[in-house]
Formats: structure tokens, C-alpha cells, sequence
């Protein structure tokens, strides 16, 4: 397994309260990884820092081996490319000037608009299937042609790895699908890195290659969905009672929590 | 039809993508520019008409044509014209910098620090007979001054790992609050006479502009809104939040204080030389983006245009309405500004 990004005792905090405390992790290169782990675990901002969104406390993230706080911005921007949770486009702003935006570590003064710089931007918008809106102002899309004029500028930006955070929240289960697929495809076809938070545990066992499950400031397992993710995992990272069973479509784990709620099987068998 | 096109030339060397639309909106506000301009030459006391302000200013027509024109009326609609594009440009770049619409020169502060300098120095440099004891020459770099100390100020008190937007604007708001009440201050505090002087400043003219204040102000602002055009790819990215910008590779809080060291600098010079012109650096820009969009390729000229239109205007009905009365512009800016605003709020309500 060749890795492309590494974090060496990293310790990240906001303020005082320490959020990941001296974590060695190596994401794989040409894979789709998924964090996951139960609200305020910290695996978003985990992934910030690796996007040198957030500064570490202690410890580094190396990207192809190199520290990513010795290398230029502009550097590290085509090498990856960041979606973060949520963003908000400006009043008016059309799909394609968004797009476009991905292309800023490229742009210099006078060459604002290159060959390259278009032949990405149409290959993007292509993508991600959005070319017949490339005029519409961003604000006035559908939750789900938003979130895929967004991805098209990470895409825009041309880099090998690309980080996600939540890239389906918000969005119903249809338009869910429809952005993993798509990143799924990224993968498959160009091989590119893909880094997510996703807070769907059957979703990120279908389209992970490699899962990191974090708790207590640490990384509690890591690997493959089928190999390492069982009943105990998701009692102590996820605090809940479930029974693991196979997706009848895909054949990964799928994850059956308990809890109340209308039984209508002839017997109880819980 | 394709709304762009894409310019490239010198074997690719220089390469933009142009908005068809937004050059011929701009070519038609550079025109407007042009004729408010010259017909604004034209009024007051004795008219002149279009054609003879032409042939006046390449140097033919009568003396005292020649007079009118070139001592009193073209540097106030020079400085005007120049007052209006460094505020709009000014509001432009915080407003996409700081990503709040409300944001305007007004709410940081600068222009109140700006306030309390020239009340400060109308009163400290009166004797017993009001009279000024140093010349009023100092006045606008007294105005600078004061701009300049209170946006740093606002810099520095926003700092905490680097600058929020929020925190700019919060501080921005209670540090203009604050200057507020200095000026008011003063204003009560010193001889009356002086507080009518103040208080036309504050409001904001052009009366009584030289050929002395244009050859200031004239390279000043183009060249900082020259600056200010080459940075809208950085404006472009801040606009998209501070997370986006840097994962694009943007140095945000190094972009961050040079927009900001520009914005000073243009609003600076423009309060130095005509007061507080309101409402401008608020309006313009939106006015801008309702027409020609968010890309700030677009944004800064059209609201810089709109920006001496503006001024021009108001200074125009200031003088020539009320006549012989002169009502400062800053007067009027809101006057005539908000109603093609709220104009074109109305048309884009369901856009």
C-alpha cells in the first residue's frame, strides 16, 4: 500500500481542548477512505487539517512525503483540492464563474483563462453533468445541482487527491447516491485519491475501499468495511447497539441498528 | 448565445475570459460617465452648451468661457468624478472581501476617524478670534491621517490568528460608533462657527476644489483602483469564504490586508478631499452586482463608474438647483442614488 498522505503526532485543539491527540495516520494513494465516528469525534476536523484549513497544534500532515506547512499554498492546491461542509456561493454568482474559481492556483495576472484552464472547467462541468447550467446563478439550483457545481470546481482544480466533508449532507437519499456515484466513478476511472466524512455508516461501507473510525481523540480501527466493521465497533465508536448483516445488493456490511419502533415480524426475534 | 468569450493573445501569454455582457454594460456606463461629465461642465450660473464645453476644453471658446470652465468648474467635477469611483471601488472590496453586503467604508470606521481628525484640527488649530492658526491647507492630510490611524486600529483590535470578516465588521461598527460620539464631542464643545465648518465637511462637498487637489487625488486613486482591478481574482476567491480561498491556494490574511490597505487608501484620499460622502461605497457595488453579477472582474469598474456618476450628479444638483445656495453632495448622494437602488431591487425581486 503506497500512501499519499501522512500525519505524524498530530495534535489538534481548539483553544484548549485537545480534539486529536498524537495521531499517526497513512491514507492510501488511489483509494476512496471514509471517516467516520459519532458527532464531535473530531473526524472533520481532522480532515480541515489535513487541508491545512486548521493549523496543528503539535505534529505534521505530509503530503508525498513532504511537510504540507513547508510548501506553498498554491503548491499544495494542485495536488488537493478541499470541498469543505456547506459552503455558500455569493448573490448572483453563475455556475460557470464558480467553476472557474478552481483554476486560481493556475492563474497568474495576464493568464487568467488558458487553454488548459477551459479544456478542465468543460471537462468538470461534464462531469458532473451540470454543463446546461453552467449560466444559472449558483442560488437559484437545487440542493443536489448545487452540491455538484461545487464538486465541479474541486474538479476544476485538476488535483490527484480531493477532500470531501459531508458532501451529502442535506440532500435526499436519490441525490445522495448521485454524488457518490459520481466520486465513485473519479476513483474508478482516473484513479484519483478521494478523502470523505460521511456520516451514513452503511454508504461509507459501500463506496469505502478503506474506512478510519475515530473515537477519543484517536483512531480506533482502521481498513477495509468487511474486515473491520462488526457489532463491538459500532457499540464503543458510535455508542449504539446494532446486528450486522450483508447488503443484499452489494454484499457489505450493513448495519441494522436496535432501538424502539414498530416490530412486525410474526416472532420477536430481538 | 454564448455570454463569453475567450480572449487570449500573445502566443498565450495573456489570456482572460471576457463577459460580453458585462463589457457592453460597461462601455455603456463609460459613455454615461462621459456625458454627465461634460454636461455637468456645462451648467451653473452661466451655461455652456455640450458642444462649446468641447471645443472649450481642446482649448478654443472665449476668456471668460475659458475661465469658468478651467478654474471653477472642471477640478470640483474632476474631484468628484474621482471621489465616487475610489468610494464605490472602496465598498466594493469590502463588501466582497468582508462577504456582507452591509459592509461600506462607513461602518469600519475609517470615514469616522477621518471626522474626528478634521473637527479635532479645526478646533485645536482655532485661536480666540477663530481664526485658523495653521493653514487649512493641513486639512486633508489631517483627514488621511485620521482614516488611516482608525482602520489600523480596527486591523490590529480584529486580530486573533489572523482577521474574521465578522470580527472586522463588529469592531468596525463599535469603533465608527465610538468616533461618532467623539466628533459630536467636539463639535458641542467648540465654537459654533466652527461646528458649521465641520459639519458641511462631514457631510461632504467638493466646493471649492483646486487644480492642486486633482493633481493629488487624480494619480492617487488610479492608481490604487488600478491595484485594486488586478486583485479582483483574490476578492473573487475571499467571496467564497475563507475555507474555499484557501483551499484554491489563496494566502488569505496577507489578501486580507492588502485589500484592506487599498480600501483605506482610496477612501482616505476621497475623505481628505471631499468629507464624508455617504451611502456611495454601500450603494454602488450593489447596484453593480445586480447588473453585471458577482465576478469582480465586472463588479469593481461598473461600480466605479457608477461611483462618479453618482457624485458627479449629486454635486451638480448641489450646485445648481438651490442656487446660489450650494448644498454639499453628500446631500444628495443618497437623494438620487436610492431611488434607481431600490429601483433596482424592485425589477431583480424574483431573479
Amino acid at each position: 500500500m503506497k500512501q499519499v498522505i501522512e500525519t505524524q503526532n498530530l495534535t489538534l485543539s481548539y483553544g484548549e481542548s485537545i480534539i486529536i491527540d498524537d495521531l499517526n495516520l497513512q491514507i492510501p494513494k488511489g483509494e476512496i477512505t471514509v471517516f467516520i465516528g459519532g458527532n464531535g469525534c473530531g473526524k472533520s476536523t481532522l480532515l480541515r487539517s489535513i487541508a491545512r484549513l486548521l493549523k496543528p497544534k503539535s505534529g505534521a500532515v505530509l503530503l508525498d512525503g513532504s511537510a504540507i506547512s513547508k510548501m506553498s499554498s498554491k503548491d499544495v492546491a494542485k495536488q488537493m483540492s478541499i470541498l469543505p461542509q456547506s459552503p455558500v456561493a455569493p448573490e448572483g454568482l453563475t455556475v460557470l464563474q464558480l467553476v472557474k474559481q478552481g483554476r486560481y492556483p493556475y492563474q497568474t495576472w495576464l493568464k487568467q483563462w488558458t487553454e488548459e484552464d477551459e479544456e478542465k472547467v468543460t471537462m468538470a462541468l461534464k462531469a458532473t453533468a451540470i454543463e446546461d447550467l453552467k449560466d444559472r446563478p449558483v442560488d437559484s439550483l437545487s440542493g443536489g445541482q448545487r452540491q455538484r457545481a461545487w464538486i465541479a470546481m474541486t474538479l476544476a482544480q485538476d488535483t490527484d487527491i480531493i477532500l470531501l466533508d459531508e458532501p451529502t449532507t442535506y440532500l435526499d437519499m436519490t441525490h445522495q447516491i448521485e454524488i457518490l456515484d459520481l466520486l465513485y466513478e473519479l476513483n474508478e476511472t482516473e484513479k484519483r485519491t478521494i478523502v470523505m466524512v460521511l456520516h451514513d455508516l452503511n454508504l461509507a461501507c459501500r463506496y469505502a475501499d478503506n474506512i478510519v473510525a475515530i473515537k477519543d481523540r484517536e483512531i480506533y480501527a482502521q481498513g477495509k468495511p468487511e474486515h473491520i466493521i462488526s457489532c463491538p465497533l459500532v457499540k464503543s465508536v458510535f455508542g449504539m447497539d446494532c446486528q450486522i448483516t450483508k447488503d443484499p445488493l452489494f454484499g457489505t456490511p450493513l448495519c441494522i441498528p436496535f432501538g424502539k419502533g414498530r416490530c412486525i415480524l410474526k416472532e420477536v426475534g430481538v | 448565445m454564448n455570454q463569453y468569450k475567450s480572449f487570449r493573445k500573445l502566443e498565450g501569454k495573456v489570456s482572460f475570459l471576457l463577459d460580453k455582457k458585462a463589457i457592453f454594460i460597461l462601455i455603456s456606463f463609460l459613455v454615461v460617465t462621459g456625458v454627465v461629465f461634460i454636461v455637468s461642465t456645462g451648467l451653473g450660473d452661466m451655461k455652456l452648451s455640450p458642444l462649446t464645453v468641447l471645443n472649450v476644453l481642446f482649448g478654443g471658446g472665449s476668456e471668460m468661457e475659458q475661465l469658468v470652465v478651467q478654474s471653477f468648474r472642471l477640478p470640483r467635477i474632476i474631484v468628484a468624478l474621482m471621489v465616487g469611483i475610489a468610494l464605490a471601488v472602496a465598498g466594493g472590496i469590502l463588501q466582497g472581501m468582508i462577504r456582507n453586503p452591509l459592509a461600506s467604508p462607513d461602518i469600519l470606521g475609517i470615514t469616522g476617524g477621518a471626522s474626528v481628525a478634521v473637527v479635532s484640527f479645526l478646533s485645536f488649530f482655532s485661536d480666540a478670534n477663530n481664526s485658523l492658526t495653521v493653514s487649512i491647507k493641513w486639512l486633508p492630510l489631517a483627514a488621511f491621517v485620521g482614516a488611516a490611524v482608525i482602520a489600523l486600529l480596527v486591523y490590529i483590535l480584529a486580530w486573533k490568528n489572523g482577521v474574521s470578516p465578522i470580527r472586522i465588521v463588529l469592531i468596525g461598527i463599535g469603533v465608527s460608533a465610538l468616533m461618532q460620539a467623539l466628533t459630536t464631542l467636539m463639535m458641542i464643545m467648540g465654537p459654533i462657527y466652527r461646528a458649521s465648518q465641520a459639519n458641511i465637511w462631514i457631510t461632504g462637498t467638493v466646493y471649492g476644489s483646486s487644480w492642486n487637489n486633482v493633481a493629488i487625488l487624480v494619480p492617487w486613486t488610479v492608481v490604487f483602483v488600478a491595484i485594486a482591478f488586478l486583485m479582483a481574482k483574490n476578492i473573487n476567491i475571499l467571496e467564497l469564504g475563507d475555507d474555499i480561498a484557501t483551499g484554491v491556494g489563496g494566502r488569505i490574511q496577507r489578501q486580507r490586508f492588502f485589500l484592506l490597505l487599498i480600501s483605506t487608501a482610496l477612501v482616505g484620499g476621497a475623505v481628505a478631499f471631499a468629507g464624508g460622502i455617504g451611502f456611495v461605497g454601500l450603494m454602488a457595488p450593489h447596484m453593480a452586482r445586480r447588473l453585471v453579477g458577482s465576478s469582480f472582474g465586472a463588479l469593481l469598474p461598473v461600480s466605479a463608474l457608477i461611483g462618479g456618476i453618482l457624485v458627479m450628479l449629486a454635486d451638480l444638483i448641489g450646485r445648481t438647483m438651490f442656487s446660489p445656495l450650494e448644498i454639499p453632495a453628500g446631500v444628495f448622494t443618497a437623494g438620487i442614488g436610492a431611488p434607481y437602488f431600490i429601483y433596482l431591487l424592485f425589477k431583480n425581486r424574483n431573479a
